[in-house]
């Protein structure tokens, strides 16, 4: 009943699809609210999240902050919301802190309804090739800020 | 190697019909066509792109050179998605656990279900 897919699509893209057991607008609060958000968002291993702000309207600016179960590692991004239509659609960017040049993936989110149950389909789309290569090798959370180091490099080639 | 050149690779229906023929065993480019109602010389175009992305390799025999598969690539591409799964699937799964309890706290409020688009305050 739990079945996600995430696969590449296209050049540039990542897709992941999941069906929650729930109505629509429920999944789509537990996406935009932060005290729900802060409750699932979390890293693997014990990583928290203990900043979460967002300010739910076109414009309106995100906050997600991690860290690791020792305190010594953690890692950040800011968003910003592009289009929410409630229940059905939420297009925000993100950008991890730390890039030594920033890198903005756009993120379009829908979420459809049928008999009670939420299929959400998230389409994360990168600036190039080289960064969505780079974002599935460094992995979303352990050294993130680290391994960003090296993405000048990668960003530097033609 | 990188990942992109690999996903670009697997991409195309016809690449991902050699490798499914390769995973049979060796095989010559015009073994490869046969099956294609293609031009040797697309073949070809195809199976440099899958050797260029480390997929296959071909042999030594200077008359057949044989392609082969080239399962390392593969898998790590394979390893790199499956990592994101997992950490997607362990979010996803809290969230499962969630939304039982937001549909619990609906429920009380609500006796009588109703399809209607929900207002005011949730705590």
């Amino acid at each position: 009943m739990t079945d996600m897919t995430l696969k590449p699509q296209g050049d540039r893209e990542i897709v992941v699809v999941r069906a929650f057991n729930a109505p629509c607008d429920l999944v789509f609060d537990a996406f935009s609210k932060p005290e729900l958000v802060k409750r699932w968002m979390l890293g693997s291993d014990g990583w928290s999240m203990p900043v979460c702000t967002i300010d739910f309207r076109v414009g309106g600016k995100g906050r997600y902050e991690w860290k690791s179960p020792d305190g010594q590692h953690g890692m950040a991004l800011s968003s910003e919301f592009v289009e929410i239509d409630r229940p059905a659609r939420i297009v925000h960017t993100e950008v991890f802190d730390g890039t030594p040049q920033p890198v903005e993936s756009i993120i379009t989110s829908t979420f459809v309804e049928t008999a009670g149950r939420t299929t959400m389909t998230m389409v994360i789309r990168y600036p190039s090739p080289q960064v969505r290569d780079f974002m599935l090798k460094s992995g979303m959370e352990h050294g993130m800020g680290l391994s960003f180091q090296r993405l000048a490099g990668i960003l530097a080639k033609p | 190697m990188s990942l992109d050149s690999t996903f670009a690779a697997l991409a195309d229906p016809t690449r991902r019909a050699i490798l499914a023929r390769l995973s049979l065993g060796e095989a010559s480019v015009n073994e490869l066509a046969e099956p294609f109602s293609m031009s040797q010389p697309a073949i070809s175009k195809h199976i440099k792109v899958l050797e260029h992305a480390g997929l296959i390799s071909r042999g030594r025999d200077a008359q057949r050179r044989p392609c082969r598969l080239e399962p390392k690539a593969l898998d790590e591409a394979n390893q790199w998605l499956e990592h994101h799964r997992a950490i997607f699937e362990a979010r996803f799964q809290r969230l499962d656990g969630l939304l039982e309890e937001m549909k619990a706290e609906r429920a009380k409020r609500k006796p009588a279900p109703t399809k209607s688009t929900s207002k005011g305050a949730r705590k």
